[in-house]
């Protein structure tokens, strides 16, 4: 009977922890939003923070875009086949990737490689005292460090997730018309018809924007929040990667439900 | 990295995933289609759109030449009157049989133009006079038995 | 400049004595610190005379750190207060606590050099956010403390390819990159060959002396301490134990003293960990 208790209260305490954590969360967004004029004022921060979270991720998201077209394009095929479809084609590839696989996957990758990158920087700086020593020269670190940081996620993301799915398309593309026979007519004609820039495409970026969101300021917080020694920073790593990538999958349950039923029709 | 290589390679980061969104917004979605190309409209009424919906096709020999603008229902002959916006590069004649079409068993509802032989072609505003609803299923189906029904009925 | 010897520091050693208050800078009166339940400070009382160098002793883990921490704002104390020139730090409004920030010079330990910075900028670095001055003038500037230093020539060199005296010295001069009221030293000398020791020494007396500043040196080197500050308070288990200047501390006779400058493995501070006694331990596998 106490082992059930003793394993009630650790539930307990693990959900509100958790939710102690989301209020946490939340006032460090309040506080990097409050900062952000101060960081918009050095731009350059931020410019070098995108050039580090999104060009440097270019490789793994464009190859990764082109090999889940490719495969999207395979499987497609083969069930299309089966109803006579598949001159559908093109749609299929290019709708599942606009909503749903270039904002996902795009952000799944863009969580291991720039989050856990940003979450390491920022926590071996805390364990290097960079960030006390920064605050002892009375500069704000969440104005230098931080924001630039977190900035540079939101705007990365989308443009990351737009150049996943077109590289997607185009695997699709090369697979679907070049190798498999499809016409190329079909392909592009199905395709311009069936997808609408309001609501495929927006909600596609809109997705993608909120995950940029939410993965860059797990990321940032779990820097900052880091212990300051090398398990400490390594743990926080791990972290960012898990918890951004549930938040990722969570969020695109509840935005895609919120936008099926507002657009139904 | 010195600065300016960075900002180099953000610039062009940046462009191309720009690049990349109107892509997708141009090639891939329909931005730019019909709706910014000078159009008139026609009307026509039918009994029966079936699966026709705003935005569906309007093709003339497959070609798209147009959309359905509106779709609304006449209160005194109950009939369906559809709003169709037309490309001005095609011209059809007055006599023009518009029918309710779906491409394939299963493919999306659209509006086929046939042209007729008459001199005059359609202006904007005008109706289409001739006009052929959409096959419905299930009355084909009832229809159907109905006959086999009264070819039983009379062999007798 | 005087180093050892005032008209006010004859009398024996006694924790509890205070240098000539008119002359403070830095005042703690009374302090205390706990981190949640475990308490790291209890009752400091301290003064740190203007344009002295003060040196705070003590073994790893007694609170020497914490006490710049919360001379810096970084901590506010559980009990009692933390003044400077008069003002008490955790009653300072944030605005007003960044400007006295900017007074201030603190080098790390091991240095906390930015590392995706240069040398050159991250000496530049408090110029550039908290002053207006021209690029050109900066320059000058941080050529003139690199130069104080002597690492002019490292200036284009990343903090990753310098060795950890050279690596000391360049925060230094970050440290008095804004020519400061008073610089914090937290251990200077930590891991050092002899050579940069006694240089990273020298200069932290010289820059105190021809820059007028007040300095803090927290550390755990007896014998680099003895040779440049002017004064130095010995901290264990969160209490003042033992104060004087270099001469008396030599001279003194305080068991914890003489403990740490002779560096005998027992005494005030014990050597075995508190364990059951010994015998019972080793019997306890026999039965």
């Amino acid at each position: 009977m106490s082992d059930l208790a003793l394993a009630l209260r650790r539930l307990g305490g693990t959900v509100t922890g958790g939710v102690a954590r989301l209020g946490y969360m939340a006032r460090f967004l309040g506080a990097i939003l409050w900062y952000t004029p101060m960081a918009l004022r050095r731009l350059h921060l931020t410019v070098r923070e995108i050039y580090f979270s999104g060009v440097l991720s270019l490789v793994i998201i464009l190859m990764s875009g082109l090999f889940v077209g490719m495969v999207l394009s395979l499987q497609g095929y083969e069930v299309l086949r089966r109803y006579s479809a598949q001159e559908q084609l093109g749609i299929v590839v290019a709708l599942s990737l606009v909503k749903e696989l270039g904002p996902v996957i795009g952000g799944l990758l863009f969580a291991s490689r720039a989050g856990s990158a940003i979450t390491a920087e920022i926590g071996l700086m805390k364990a290097t005292e960079q960030l006390s020593a920064m605050e002892m020269m009375a500069v704000d670190p969440i104005a230098r460090v931080v924001a630039p940081r977190f900035w540079a996620g939101v705007i990365s993301m989308p443009l990351l997730a737009a150049l996943f799915s077109a590289f997607g398309i185009f695997g699709g593309y090369l697979i679907g018309v070049r190798v498999i026979g499809i016409d190329a007519g079909a392909f592009w004609g199905q395709m311009q018809a069936g997808v609408k820039v309001w609501p495929d495409i927006t909600n596609g970026i809109i997705k993608s924007i909120v995950f940029g969101a939410a993965v860059s300021l797990i990321a940032v917080l779990e820097g900052y929040d880091a212990k300051p020694t090398a398990e400490g920073v390594s743990s926080a790593t791990t972290r960012t990667v898990v918890v951004s990538s549930l938040a990722i999958l969570a969020l695109d349950f509840v935005l895609t439900v919120f936008m099926f039923r507002g657009v139904g029709l | 990295m010195n600065r300016a290589a960075i900002d180099l390679w953000v610039g062009v980061f940046v462009a191309v995933g720009l690049g990349a969104i109107l892509f997708l917004a141009l090639k891939v979605g329909n931005l730019l289609t019909l709706d910014q190309t000078p159009s008139y409209h026609v009307e026509a009424s039918f009994d029966n759109i079936g699966g026709l919906k705003v935005r569906s096709p309007v093709k003339a020999a497959g070609v798209v030449v147009g959309r359905v603008e509106s779709i609304r229902l006449d209160p005194k002959t109950y009939a369906a009157m559809v709003t169709m916006r037309i490309d001005r590069d095609y011209s059809f004649s007055k006599d023009t049989i518009a029918s309710i079409n779906t491409s394939g068993l299963l493919g999306e509802v659209y509006v086929g133009l046939d042209a007729g032989g008459d001199a005059a072609m359609l202006n904007d505003g005008d109706r289409i006079a001739k006009t052929q609803s959409a096959v419905v299923i299930e009355k084909l189906i009832s229809q159907f038995l109905f006959d086999k029904a009264a070819q039983g009925g009379a062999g007798k | 400049m005087p180093v050892a010897a005032t008209a006010d520091s004859h009398a024996s050693l006694s924790p509890t004595r205070r240098l000539n208050p008119a002359a403070a800078a830095i005042e703690l009166a009374d302090v205390s610190f706990a981190y949640d339940t475990r308490p790291i400070l209890r009752g400091i009382t301290m003064t740190v005379p203007r344009g002295k160098i003060v040196a705070i002793m003590g073994a790893s883990g007694s609170g020497k750190t914490t006490i710049l921490r919360l001379i810096g704002g970084q901590l506010k104390p559980k009990k009692g207060k933390v003044l400077v020139g008069g003002q008490s730090v955790s009653d300072l409004e944030p605005d007003a606590l960044y400007a006295l920030r900017r007074k201030f010079g603190m080098l790390f330990q091991f240095g906390a050099l930015f590392t995706d910075m240069t040398v050159f900028e991250n000496i530049a670095f408090p110029m550039r956010e908290h002053t207006d001055l021209p690029e050109s003038m900066i320059r000058d500037l941080v050529l003139m403390k690199l130069n104080a230093v002597g690492l002019r020539g490292a200036a284009q060199l990343m903090p990753s390819e310098l060795s950890g005296g050279m690596g000391r010295r360049v925060a230094l001069a970050r440290a008095i990159a804004l020519d400061p009221m008073l610089v914090m030293y937290d251990e200077p000398f930590a891991g050092l060959d002899p050579i940069s020791l006694a240089i990273v020494g020298q200069l932290i007396r010289r820059l105190n002396d021809a820059l007028g500043i007040t300095s803090i040196v927290v550390t755990h080197d007896v014998y680099e301490s003895l040779k440049i500050v002017d004064y130095l308070y010995f901290v264990s288990e969160g209490k003042i134990v033992a104060s004087g200047t270099p001469d008396e501390v030599r001279a003194s006779s305080d068991p914890f003293v003489r403990q740490f400058v002779d560096g005998q493995p027992d005494g005030p501070v014990r050597f075995h960990y508190p364990a059951p006694p010994y015998h019972k331990a080793l019997l306890a596998d026999v039965e």
